[in-house]
């Protein structure tokens, strides 16, 4: 496919104006406009066309991975990062980019009346070259929303697995939310450490605030208290409801040797008569 | 050759694992115990690994093994000290050494042989 005529590009840029009215027009019908000052809109027509007569300038190839795409590659970027700051979605981001096509291919037809292959070849590499900027748009959007995403789990994961200390020799553990395998590792691991930092001997795991108890999850509690016990420590496993009960009864789970409350306070009962103390003495 | 050291505390023995532990190691150390046991007519038997930091399928299984040698031969064994990473090793291997006594310390450990052979 051959590059870009020059003669195109004069064509562009000696209808600059034109060009980015026309845009305008069209992002103000679409209704791209929206949420967006028209002073910001405008100047972000006028420095994208300017990136991309600069661009067109330098570059004779339309993959836009060159090197000279570079500043344009950037605009996108914020462009895209300050879209999803006022909460619109990365189709209209990129909405933004095609509408411009719309205006250029008249212009084309315009300037190319005469040739209508050269026409038909210019139009391709116009149109492969805007797709590539708005998907590019499209990427950086989803990449920003990602990493949200990603340090939000990992923020999660720390915020979930609080290891408290209930009485001298008992350590309790409240969990909230689904246990997966990552999760269930980290509490496993902390916990551990804690019994050893710590000394204590009992360690009570509160499940009131676990939706769900299925077989994977069951699993976890059983490998967790495993663990204690081989540490030389006592695992309670409180707060099942009525209702994980059933479930657990009914999936034919077998906990074993496992001691289980319906609530905290039993737990720390049953604890403390194991360590000897009752509640009314200090430890 | 390395050995481990095997201390008689009355009529217990302590075994403490200061080393990493080798194959050789734990097979001659299985020896050596049995051996002490019926020497000293022990009652009971308290390893401490709080040391070690690493162990792979055969020594977990190593341990168990001794442990219940140990139990056969009328001794009362309580394993103590284990590391957090070493017990989770375990779990995931599948080793979970049922029927093995486990405290946190040496002293709870000793704690716990008293109670057991019935001398407070």
């Amino acid at each position: 496919m051959a590059a870009l005529q020059s003669s195109t590009l004069e064509a562009i840029v000696g209808n600059q104006a034109q060009l980015q009215r026309s845009w305008l027009e069209a992002l103000e019908a679409k209704g791209a406009a929206r949420n967006i000052r028209e002073q910001d809109l405008r100047q972000e027509t006028r420095d994208f066309l300017q990136l991309v007569i600069d661009g067109l300038g330098r570059e004779s190839s339309t993959h836009i991975g060159a090197e000279g795409w570079e500043e344009t590659r950037r605009f996108l970027e914020k462009l895209s990062a300050s879209r999803a700051q006022v909460g619109q979605e990365s189709h209209q981001t990129a909405f933004f980019i095609f509408a411009l096509k719309g205006p250029l291919f008249d212009l084309l037809q315009a300037h190319y009346r005469e040739q209508p292959a050269l026409l038909a070849e210019q139009l391709w590499e116009i149109s492969s070259l805007f797709d590539a900027f708005g998907l590019h748009t499209i990427r950086t959007y989803q990449k920003n929303r990602e990493a949200v995403i990603k340090r939000q789990q990992e923020e999660l994961l720390e915020l979930s697995t609080p290891v408290v200390k209930l009485w001298e020799g008992v350590l309790a553990l409240p969990l909230i939310g689904t246990l997966d395998s990552q999760r269930s590792q980290t509490v496993m691991e902390s916990l551990l450490q804690r019994i050893v930092d710590t000394g204590s001997e009992i360690a009570i795991i509160d499940i009131t605030g676990v939706p769900t108890v299925d077989t994977l999850v069951a699993q976890h509690l059983l490998k967790t208290v495993t663990a204690i016990r081989l540490m030389g420590a006592d695992c309670i496993i409180s707060g099942v409801r009525p209702q994980i009960a059933q479930t657990i009864v009914h999936l034919g789970l077998d906990l074993g040797t496992l001691t289980t409350k319906s609530n905290l306070a039993d737990a720390l009962k049953l604890a403390l008569s194991r360590l000897g103390t009752t509640a009314g003495e200090r430890v | 050759m390395e050995r481990i050291p095997i201390l008689q505390m009355g009529e217990f023995l302590l075994v403490t694992i200061q080393v990493d532990m080798h194959d050789q190691l734990a097979l001659r150390l299985q020896d050596d115990l049995t051996d002490r046991i019926e020497h000293t007519s022990a009652r009971g038997v308290l390893i401490d690994i709080s040391a070690l930091d690493m162990v792979d399928s055969f020594i977990g299984r190593m341990i168990a093994t001794i442990s219940g040698l140990s139990r056969i031969m009328d001794a009362e064994t309580v394993l103590v000290g284990m590391q957090p990473a070493v017990a989770i090793t375990l779990v995931e291997l599948g080793l979970t050494l049922p029927g093995v006594s486990t405290a946190l310390n040496v002293d709870r450990g000793m704690h716990l042989l008293r109670k057991r052979v019935g001398r407070p």
